[in-house]
């Protein structure tokens, strides 16, 4: 079959296109498809989130194990409400687990750290829907400096 | 006073008629079964707006993401947060960079071509002399380079901003010395393929289709003559540009501006 120097050049243009469009993906975003689809969702009660956004990770150890869904205010506490989806492959943690809201560095963006509890025999694992009750607030800055003044004029 | 006014009422009277016969223009061209013929002359026409513009985008790419390394790094490197320029560069490229730039080189390279091929096919009433074939020279003529230039540029600029990163990377790494490594986690960990990577195609998208129909249109309402075509040119690249950079804020706000 001859070839068509012209559709040649063409169809090698589109390949290139379609390369370039996976290392984009692939590298540059290191987007997983499909992976970390399986998740299920937490429920957490903060005093105060701090600068957490929706999509900033759940870490275990410095390990993403979670993306922070959501983040609304229940009305009836005036509580900030935070949906977590927690990957299923990394399994399941106890009920005795703890959430506190860490910043990455000095000036980094904040995230949730989660500490695992102890097991015990009759201390249940936390499954789809259920809420964690131990949680810790973000450290704010004007409030630490609030607080230092204070004991500092104690003195 | 009079007299102005009117002229004001002419004018916009122009714009407007201008606006609706580039309109009618794209509707005529676009709402047409895909023929063999159509799909030949659109790969044909692929070749020529997108592969021939190859070499000016990959080059420009590659100097664009260069100077972006090197501007960046004496900036980041005074907070000590040179491993930051991985993210930078690649989010300038995917974001604004690689789309705006890949448009106003190819209202340049490919637009003004295609205002001067079809201007000067109206002005030696090749294009009539097509209507008395029955054929019709928008869906014969104007069809295949609207789709060739809809199809090539999101192409183009997906590869100008590959090669812009890499070189990014050249500058950032091989030659300042930021850590191989954490260039590219720290860059992998903050982009994000829907929102970056996608958002600037769309921007692509749209841009691929202000500058091929600016670029079309201009040609095909054309003066006949040597000047008409002249300034049906120069009147392309600069309508396409500035609506390229109009468009690329709104754009921009409505995607990140929230």
């Amino acid at each position: 079959m001859k070839v068509n120097k012209v559709e040649l050049s063409v169809g090698a243009f589109v390949l290139l296109g379609i390369v370039a469009l996976l290392v984009l993906a692939l590298k540059i975003a290191d987007s997983q498809f499909g992976n970390n689809t399986d998740t299920y969702t937490l429920y957490a009660k903060f005093d105060n989130i701090g600068g957490l956004k929706a999509r900033s990770p759940v870490k275990v150890g410095g390990v993403v194990v979670g993306r922070v869904e959501k983040i609304n205010l229940d009305i009836e506490d005036y509580m900030p409400k935070v949906t977590l989806s927690m990957y299923r492959q990394y399994g399941y943690y106890p009920e005795t687990s703890s959430l506190s809201i860490l910043t990455a560095g000095l000036l980094g963006e904040q995230y949730i750290g989660l500490t695992p509890g102890f097991v015990l025999e009759d201390i249940e694992n936390l499954n789809d829907g259920d809420v964690i009750e131990d949680t810790k607030s973000a450290i704010v800055l004007e409030e630490l400096i609030g607080q230092f003044l204070f004991s500092v004029s104690e003195e | 006073m009079i007299e102005f006014i009117a002229t004001l009422g002419r004018n916009a009277l122009a714009r407007v008629s201008a606006i609706g016969r580039a309109s009618l223009m794209l509707w005529h061209a676009l709402a047409t079964w895909p023929s063999a013929q159509l799909v030949k002359d659109t790969v044909k026409q692929v070749y020529v707006v997108g592969v021939q513009s190859l070499p000016i985008i990959l080059v420009s790419g590659l100097f664009i993401g260069m100077v972006l390394a090197l501007q960046g790094y004496h900036i980041l490197v005074d907070f000590g947060a040179e491993t930051s320029l991985g993210p930078m560069v690649a989010l300038s490229l995917l974001r604004e960079l690689g789309p705006v730039v890949t448009a106003l080189l190819f209202a340049g390279r490919a637009g003004s071509a295609l205002t001067a091929e079809i201007g000067l096919m109206k002005t030696t009433e090749q294009l009539s002399s097509m209507e008395m074939m029955a054929v019709d020279p928008l869906k014969r003529v104007v069809a295949p380079r609207l789709w060739a230039g809809f199809i090539a540029m999101p192409l183009l600029t997906l590869m100008f901003n590959l090669v812009g990163i890499w070189g990014g990377f050249l500058v950032g790494v091989e030659w300042l010395g930021v850590d191989n490594g954490a260039f590219w986690s720290i860059t992998a960990a903050s982009i994000e393929f829907g929102q970056d990577i996608g958002n600037g195609m769309i921007k692509s998208a749209v841009f691929a289709i202000t500058v091929v129909w600016v670029a079309l249109f201009n040609g095909y309402d054309a003066l006949p003559s040597a000047q008409g075509i002249s300034q049906a040119t120069t009147r392309s690249v600069v309508h396409a540009s500035l609506l390229v950079l109009a468009l690329d804020f709104v754009l921009t706000a409505l995607m990140f501006g929230s």
